[in-house]
C-alpha cells in the first residue's frame, strides 16, 4: 500500500525547460507546439501540463495548467506536444505571445488520463469551447482500438470553436453548437444529447469543458448505463497535489464525501462519482 | 582549496543535516513531491498540519493569485492524526527523510490529544505546533494572536509530551508584540520557533464584487511577505538570542534562505515556492551552500544571526 502510492502520484511528470517551436492563432486560441522529446512517451490523452509564466521577474508566482491537446512525434522535432490556449488571464496571454524559439519551463504529464476500452465501444466526445482540445488526440487513440467516435463541440460564438482540419479526420461524425447561432446548430451541446446517445448506442461520454456543462451532462446521463468521464476544471496553484486548492467533492465506496485534489485524483473523473451539487460548498460531516 | 560548507543544524535536541525544509501545508506529507527532491536530502518534511479528526476544511474557490503572492483558505483539510500516523509517518521514514509532524487544534484539550497520540511515534524529529493558522472559523481561535491562549496551548503540550521531543511552536506575524508572544511560549516549554505563518489577506472578486475565496479571508505567502518575515525573525531573534528559529516567508532562493539566516533563523522552510517550481527545495539548498561559501563562512551556524553583530564586528 506504502509503496503502490510512492509510484502512483506524480509518477511520470518530469520538470524540464522545452523550446516553442510553433504558436498560431487559430479562431480564438493560440495553437502552441513544444518540442518535448521523450515527455510525450508518457503521455495520455486526458493529461496536462503545468508551465511557469512570465519569466524570472515575473510577480506571476504560479504556474498554469494546460490540458494537453496532443502529442506526436515528429521527424523534424522529435517529441512535440500540442496545447490549444486562450489568451485570456495574464499568464495564458503571456505563453501567446511567446514566439518560436522561446524557451519555457514545463511540469509534464500530469494528472490521470481518460479510459481507453479495450473493445470497440461507440464513444461520444463532448467539447465547451477550448475544451475539445484534449478531446482531438483522445479520438486519435480512441479511432485506433476500433471505436466508433462521434463529436460534439459547443461554444458561445463561433470563434471559440476549435476544430481543426486535421482532428475531424478522426471522428465519424462532429456536430457544432453555438449560443448565438453563429456557427452550427443554436444552443448548447446538451440540447438533444439523450437522442443522440439512444440513436447512436453511446457506451461512454468522453467530456471536457466547463463545469455547468459537465455537471449538466451527468444529471442528463444519469440512470442510463452510459459512463460519462469529464476532465474537470479547478483553479490549481501547483498542479502536483501539494496546495490543495483544486479540490472537489466526490463520493467513495462507502456513500461518504471526500474532498478530491482534481490534480492528481483528475482532472478526468467519473462525473457520476462527482457531488456537482456541493461544488463550492462543504460535504456535510459524517463521524 | 576550501572545506565544504557545513550546512547542518539544530532546533532544540533536534539535529538535521541540512538547513533547508518544507515548510508546513506546503508539502502534504512527502509524496507528492518525491519526484522531484530526493526527500532524505533536505533538512526535514515538515508535513501539513494534522488535527484529530479528518477535516474537509474550506469550501472552494480555495485560492488567489496576488502580485508576487497568493492567498490560501483550505482550512486544515486533512485525513486525521491515526490516518496520518498509520500511513504518511512510516512512507517518510521509509524514505530516510527526517520528518517534523505539525499539529493544529481547535481547542487546547485537542493539543493535548494530538501529543499523547504523537508521544508513543518513535522516528519523528521534532513536533510544530500550529497556534496560527489563520483559516479557521473563528479568529478568536488563532491562539498565537492571544499571548496567554499560546501559553496553554504550548504548555499543554509540553506537559503530555514530555521532556524529549523538541516543541517548535509556529507563531502569527498578524500580532502587535511578537517578541513577547515568543517569550511566552518559550516560557511554557517551547524549544524552538517557526516563524511566520501566513499573513491574513482578502481579494475581492470584480465579477461577484463579492470576497473571493470561499472562506471570504485567506492566508498569504510568497515573496510579497518575505520582508515581513525578516522583520519577524530579527525582531525575535534580538529579543530570546538562545532560542532557535525555523524561518518561512516567501523563500525561492538560496539568496532569501540566506536573509532568513542572517536575521536569526537556523533553518528555512519553503513552502510556496515549491507550488511554482517542485524542485525549488533542492535548488535553494544549492544556492545556499555557494553563498554561504562566497561569503566565507565555513558553517551555516556561523551565519545564524550574523545580521545583529556589532557595528565593528
Amino acid at each position: 500500500m506504502v509503496g503502490a502510492l510512492m509510484t502512483t502520484i506524480n509518477r511520470n511528470a518530469v520538470q524540464q525547460q522545452v523550446t516553442v517551436v510553433g504558436n498560431k492563432r487559430v479562431g480564438a486560441y493560440h495553437q502552441i507546439l513544444l518540442n518535448v522529446g521523450d515527455v510525450v512517451k508518457s503521455c495520455r490523452p486526458g493529461n496536462f501540463v503545468a508551465i511557469a509564466v512570465g519569466g524570472d521577474s515575473s510577480r506571476m508566482i504560479l504556474r498554469r495548467a494546460f490540458a494537453i491537446s496532443r502529442v506526436s512525434e515528429s521527424s523534424q522535432y522529435g517529441g512535440t506536444m500540442e496545447l490549444i490556449v486562450a489568451p485570456h488571464g495574464s499568464g495564458s496571454k503571456w505563453l501567446c505571445s511567446q514566439v518560436e524559439g522561446s524557451e519555457i519551463d514545463i511540469v509534464a504529464p500530469l494528472g490521470t488520463a481518460f479510459g481507453i476500452p479495450t473493445e470497440p465501444i461507440n464513444a461520444l466526445l463532448i467539447g465547451g469551447g477550448y475544451g475539445s482540445a484534449p478531446l482531438f488526440g483522445l479520438a486519435d487513440v480512441l479511432k485506433s482500438r476500433g471505436c466508433k467516435v462521434d463529436m460534439l463541440l459547443g461554444a458561445s460564438v463561433g470563434s471559440k470553436i476549435y476544430a481543426p482540419m486535421e482532428g475531424k479526420r478522426s471522428v465519424n461524425s462532429l456536430k457544432i453548437y453555438t449560443e448565438d447561432g453563429s456557427m452550427g446548430e443554436t444552443g448548447r451541446v446538451t440540447e438533444s444529447l439523450l437522442d443522440i446517445v439512444s440513436q447512436r448506442q453511446i457506451d461512454v461520454i468522453y467530456s471536457c469543458g466547463p463545469m455547468a456543462m459537465l455537471s449538466a451532462i451527468t444529471k442528463l446521463v444519469e440512470g442510463t448505463d452510459v459512463i460519462h468521464q469529464c476532465a474537470v476544471e479547478e483553479s490549481m496553484a501547483c498542479g502536483i497535489g501539494i496546495c490543495m486548492t483544486c479540490v472537489l467533492p466526490v463520493t467513495n465506496e462507502d456513500g461518504s464525501t471526500s474532498m478530491l485534489r482534481s490534480c492528481i485524483d483528475g482532472p478526468v473523473m467519473d462525473g457520476a462519482h462527482v457531488r456537482w451539487d456541493l461544488v463550492g460548498k462543504v460535504p456535510e460531516v459524517n463521524q | 582549496m576550501t572545506l565544504p560548507v557545513d550546512l547542518s543544524t539544530t532546533l532544540g535536541n533536534a539535529w538535521f543535516p541540512a538547513p533547508i525544509f518544507t515548510a508546513s501545508g506546503c508539502a502534504s506529507s512527502g509524496k507528492e513531491l518525491a519526484q522531484f527532491v530526493p526527500l532524505k536530502e533536505i533538512g526535514a518534511v515538515v508535513t501539513k498540519s494534522v488535527m484529530s479528526k479528518p477535516r474537509h476544511g474550506r469550501p472552494t474557490p480555495r485560492m488567489a493569485e496576488t502580485p508576487s503572492g497568493m492567498l490560501n483558505s483550505i482550512g486544515l483539510q486533512g485525513p486525521g492524526i491515526d490516518s496520518f500516523l498509520a500511513n504518511d509517518v512510516p512512507w517518510l521514514l521509509e524514505q530516510k527523510a527526517r520528518v517534523i509532524v505539525s499539529i493544529a487544534g481547535e481547542t487546547i484539550e485537542e493539543y493535548s490529544t494530538l501529543a499523547r497520540k504523537l508521544r508513543s511515534v518513535s522516528g519523528i524529529s521534532a513536533v510544530e505546533v500550529n497556534i496560527s493558522c489563520p483559516n479557521v472559523e473563528n479568529r478568536g481561535l488563532v491562539f498565537a494572536c492571544d499571548p496567554d491562549a499560546s501559553r496553554r496551548v504550548i504548555d499543554g503540550v509540553r506537559k503530555t509530551i514530555g521532556g524529549d521531543l523538541p516543541i517548535i511552536a509556529k507563531l502569527s506575524p498578524d500580532v502587535t508584540d511578537l517578541p513577547s508572544i515568543a517569550r511566552g511560549v518559550v516560557d511554557a516549554g517551547a524549544d524552538a520557533l517557526a516563524l511566520i505563518n501566513t499573513v491574513l489577506g482578502m481579494v475581492i472578486n470584480l465579477d461577484t464584487m463579492r470576497p473571493h475565496l470561499g472562506g471570504k479571508t485567506g492566508g498569504l505567502s510568497g515573496p510579497a511577505i518575505r520582508p515581513v518575515a525578516v522583520r519577524a525573525i530579527y525582531q525575535v531573534h534580538a529579543a530570546l538570542p538562545k532560542v532557535p528559529i525555523l524561518g518561512m516567508g516567501g523563500v525561492s532562493s538560496g539568496r532569501d534562505a540566506l536573509e532568513l539566516i542572517l536575521a536569526g533563523a537556523s533553518g528555512v522552510s519553503v513552502g510556496t515556492a515549491s507550488f511554482g517550481n517542485p524542485s525549488a527545495l533542492m535548488k535553494i539548498q544549492n544556492e545556499l551552500r555557494d553563498l554561504l561559501q562566497a561569503r566565507g563562512f565555513a558553517t551555516l551556524q556561523q551565519a545564524v544571526g550574523f545580521a545583529h553583530r556589532e557595528e565593528n564586528a
